[in-house]
C-alpha cells in the first residue's frame, strides 16, 4: 500500500466522513450550513471532517462570502482503482532514491 | 471462477544502472542503506526471516522467500491484508547492472473484497468508478 493509499483508505474509514464526500458526489458542492443540516454532528465536527478529506485531495473549498462551498475531487479516488499504476510509480520514485544513494556510496 | 478472477497483478520496474551488482546488492539488503531509499527496516537476508518496513504512514509486513547473492532477492511484500511478492533480479552488463524489479500481487476479486470488507464502501466504489472514467477521460 502506498502513501497516498493509506491516506485516502483513512479519511473514508471513517463513516461520517464517508458519508459527507458520498452526499457531496451525489448531490454536487454544497455549503458547510447544507451539509450541517444533514450530518446529524455539530458545524465545528463537520469542518473538521471536511479539513482531513481536503488534506486527502478528496474536496476542495472555495469561499462565497461567509460561506464555505465544499465540492468532491472524484479524480483523487483514482489511486485507490488503479493498484497497478499506483504501486510502479511508487517503485519508479524509490529506485531514483537507490541511484541516488549509489551515487553517494561511491564517495 | 472467470478467468479474470485469477489473474495475478504484476508491476514491473528496469532500470539500467551504472554499477556492479555486488553494489546494489548491498543497497537492497542492508538495513542503514535501505532506509535512505526505502523504508526503515529490520531486513536480514535470510530466507523465511520475517521484517518490517515502517514508513510514517504506516508499515509493510514481510518474510524473505529468496537470497542469491548478488542476482536474486524476493520477499512478501504485505500491507493493509493484501499480500503480494517483491523480486529484485540483477543481471550485470557491460557497463553495469540491469535491475528489474517485479511485483506480483493478489487475485482481482481478492482485493476487491478486501476493500470491501476493510471499510465498507465497495459499492461506492463501482459507482465512482465510473465518475472517475467520464471526468477524467479515462
Amino acid at each position: 500500500m502506498t502513501p497516498t493509499q493509506d491516506m485516502l483508505f483513512r479519511s473514508l474509514a471513517d463513516p461520517t466522513r464517508r458519508a459527507l464526500f458520498e452526499r457531496l458526489c451525489r448531490d454536487g458542492g454544497q455549503t458547510v450550513a447544507a451539509l450541517t443540516a444533514k450530518a446529524g454532528v455539530s458545524q465545528p465536527a463537520v469542518s473538521k471532517h471536511l479539513g482531513i478529506l481536503k488534506r486527502a485531495g478528496l474536496v476542495r473549498d472555495r469561499q462565497d462570502g461567509r460561506q464555505t462551498h465544499y465540492s468532491a475531487e472524484v479524480k483523487a479516488l483514482r489511486p485507490l482503482l488503479d493498484w497497478t499504476s499506483e504501486m510502479a510509480s511508487f517503485w519508479d520514485k524509490r529506485i531514483d532514491l537507490l541511484e541516488d544513494l549509489l551515487k553517494r556510496m561511491d564517495q | 471462477m472467470t478467468e479474470a478472477a485469477t489473474e495475478l497483478r504484476t508491476v514491473t520496474v528496469e532500470r539500467e544502472i551504472g554499477y556492479p551488482p555486488e553494489k546494489i546488492w548491498r543497497a537492497l539488503t542492508q538495513p542503514h542503506l535501505l532506509q535512505e531509499w526505502l523504508m526503515q527496516t529490520d531486513f536480514v537476508a535470510e530466507p523465511d526471516r520475517e521484517f518490517t518496513f515502517r514508513g510514517d504512514w504506516g508499515s509493510v509486513e514481510c518474510r524473505v522467500l529468496e537470497v542469491d547473492p548478488p542476482s536474486s532477492l524476493s520477499y512478501t511484500w504485505g500491507a493493509m491484508g493484501l499480500e503480494s511478492v517483491v523480486t529484485w533480479t540483477l543481471t550485470p552488463t557491460g557497463s553495469g547492472t540491469h535491475l528489474r524489479m517485479d511485483q506480483t500481487g493478489f487475485r482481482k476479486d481478492q482485493e476487491q473484497a478486501y476493500q470491501g470488507a476493510k471499510i465498507g464502501w465497495r459499492r461506492m466504489i463501482e459507482k465512482l468508478e465510473q465518475v472517475v472514467a467520464e471526468e477524467t477521460g479515462a
